[in-house]
């Protein structure tokens, strides 16, 4: 660390005014400060509210709750690719971990380059610091798309979000709606093929440098909750390999266990509310029995109607992004509801769309997104409605 | 007084930069929303406007002296309508799969704010040429940014312009997509966002 702090040091100068390297200097302050905790103090006199925490060590501490999602996100990529192969018995731990690794590291690199590219080029625009918000976004990106998304595709996406979810806005902090999720819904709705489509997207088809298998071209898994929409009563997958992850889907959202262990990192440290965590899951289940209960089954023909409605809630739960984006994303401090009450009702809607979208909609069959980006939406308004009401308490309470 | 005299050629001019319908006014955001998915519409749309508001304000100016102030609107709205009837059985007649298109959109200029606007603002009292100009000029800006979000949108959403494929199958052999969100009116949102963008960019008076 010393010698990192020596080198730091020593290459100032040339990033000063009037330095060589004048022209990048958000570059270097952003590396500095992720570094590094800032060892300018704010002038004495007058009252300040100091933390040692900064934003860029909550954002260091979230990319490190997602660490273990992303490896397991690896390893599954190997092993369903070896599956689809049929060559599960040849297959080694560590061969179908590098194999993930390799396929899921361009999609890591592209995600950063270009949003990091964007974010440094915008700050350095308009003569601010670097914002660090998108390195917890450009660690979820690959995490929350299948597999087998182009390259280029994501490269658009990502400059897109950035852009228009958040520069807009006026950068990290301000923006309405989480920009990892606009990436998706853009890549979702501007290329459906590649996001869902004919179900060859969830498992990567060709070997990598030697690793992996080639896939057979007929060959082709569908998500559990995909299954559900086409109308498949029971999912071929169990629910042991459900809740572990052995499943296909989005890179990172597969192992509810890996995802649990990033949740504990972040309601220990307190970056997450655990009162938005839970009342999502709340909201789930509480409309998964609802819908349970209500929808009927079978159609006057005798047919199996309403498939989704009709799985156990806890499978709701365990299945698609609903953990994923439960722990990581509905609890964006930027773009949830800030007031205590608020993150109650704000997390307990979340919860209820997804499902919601889930059960009545086959068209999506995963709502997760769509449910957190509509909150994002309705946040400011929750969080308005818990402050008037305060002020009219406190109002009440003053003139008694 | 000739006929294109100062204040007749900023009538004419200034709504297609520095005072457009649609990027500094904001007006007519609907119809530029669900027409230009695809470049002809667009075309045909922007056209049909120009000439409408043109007519209307010319009509509307010529008797804007006799029309008793209580029912304007509703004068206005004879003339609009007659003439927003009159271009959607040409277009019927002539250019039918347009029209098929363009579906309601024709029959809603009747309420689109431009008109209404220029009719209030500028012909009911100004003198005949300068209201015809000014509608001219006004539906002329409305339909470059008609076509600039069409074009993009077609382009960009299905890779045709007026129906011809523009970009080469080589792409699409090779891996590119055409951008579904491109279609959807969602998309024409932020297009027109992005044109009072670089609009505003050029003109910082405006900001």
């Amino acid at each position: 660390m010393n010698a990192l702090r020596k080198y730091f040091d020593k290459i100032k100068p040339n990033f000063e005014e009037g330095g060589k390297l004048h022209a990048f200097r958000s570059l270097y302050d952003g590396f500095e400060t992720f570094a590094f905790v800032p060892n300018t103090t704010a002038r004495r006199g007058g009252t300040h509210v100091h933390d040692a925490i900064d934003s860029k060590r909550i954002m260091s501490l979230v990319v490190i709750a997602l660490v273990p999602a992303l490896l397991f996100g690896m390893y599954n990529v190997g092993y369903q690719n070896a599956l689809a192969a049929g060559q599960l018995e040849q297959a080694t731990f560590w061969g179908m971990f590098f194999f993930g690794f390799l396929a899921v590291l361009p999609k890591l690199i592209v995600s950063y380059v270009v949003g990091l590219g964007i974010e440094f080029t915008v700050a350095q625009w308009k003569n601010e610091e670097i914002q660090e918000g998108f390195l917890v976004s450009g660690i979820i990106i690959p995490m929350i798309v299948p597999v087998n998304t182009p390259l280029w595709m994501l490269a658009i996406a990502v400059a897109f979000s950035v852009i228009f979810a958040k520069e807009i806005f006026g950068g990290t902090g301000m923006n309405i709606f989480n920009v990892a999720l606009i990436t998706r819904a853009f890549l979702f709705f501007s290329y459906p093929s590649s996001m869902t489509g004919d179900d060859t997207v969830w498992v990567a088809q060709d070997a990598i440098c030697g690793l992996g298998y080639a896939v057979p071209d007929t060959f082709s898994a569908a998500t559990p909750l995909g299954e559900l929409a086409a109308g498949v009563a029971v999912p071929t997958t169990s629910l042991c390999d459900q809740i572990i992850g052995f499943i296909p889907g989005s890179i990172g959202e597969t192992s509810v266990i890996a995802i649990a262990l990033g949740a504990i990192l972040l309601l220990w440290t307190g970056v997450a509310s655990w009162k938005t965590m839970l009342s999502v899951f709340v909201g789930g289940a509480v409309t998964a029995m609802l819908f349970d209960a209500v929808l009927p089954s079978i159609n006057d023909n005798g047919d199996l109607v309403n498939v989704a409605a009709h799985i156990p809630w806890y499978q709701h739960i365990v299945l698609g992004g609903f953990c994923f984006g439960a722990v990581f994303m509905a609890t964006d401090p930027v773009t949830s509801a800030r007031t205590e009450g608020g993150k109650w009702i704000y997390g307990f809607l979340i919860g209820f769309v997804a499902v919601t979208v889930r059960v009545l909609n086959p068209g999506y069959p995963e709502g997760m997104m769509l449910a957190i980006l509509l909150m994002n939406l309705f946040a400011p308004l929750i969080d308005y409605c818990f402050v008037s009401r305060n002020i009219s308490k406190r109002a009440k309470r003053a003139t008694k | 007084m000739s006929l294109f005299s100062k204040a007749n050629k900023e009538a004419l001019t200034s709504p297609l930069n520095l005072n457009n319908p649609v990027v500094v006014q904001v007006l007519g955001i609907c119809s530029a929303l669900a027409v230009t998915a695809q470049l002809e519409p667009a075309i045909v749309m922007g056209l049909s406007v120009t000439i409408i508001t043109a007519f209307s304000n010319l009509i509307i100016s010529l008797i804007r002296k006799s029309i008793p102030n209580r029912i304007r609107i509703i004068v206005q709205l004879v003339v609009v309508a007659a003439l927003v009837t009159i271009v959607s059985q040409v277009l019927k007649a002539f250019a039918y799969d347009v029209s098929v298109q363009l579906s309601v959109y024709v029959g809603l200029i009747i309420t689109n704010c431009i008109l209404m606007g220029r009719l209030e603002a500028f012909a009911m009292m100004n003198k005949p040429w300068p209201s015809f100009l000014d509608g001219i000029g006004n539906g002329v800006g409305y339909a470059i940014i008609l076509v600039i979000v069409g074009f993009f949108r077609e382009l960009l959403g299905a890779g045709t312009l007026l129906g011809f494929q523009v970009i080469p199958d080589w792409c699409y052999e090779h891996g590119y997509v055409n951008n579904g969100m491109m279609t959807m009116p969602a998309m024409s949102l932020i297009l027109v966002g992005c044109v009072i963008w670089v609009h505003r960019a050029y003109n910082k008076d405006l900001v």
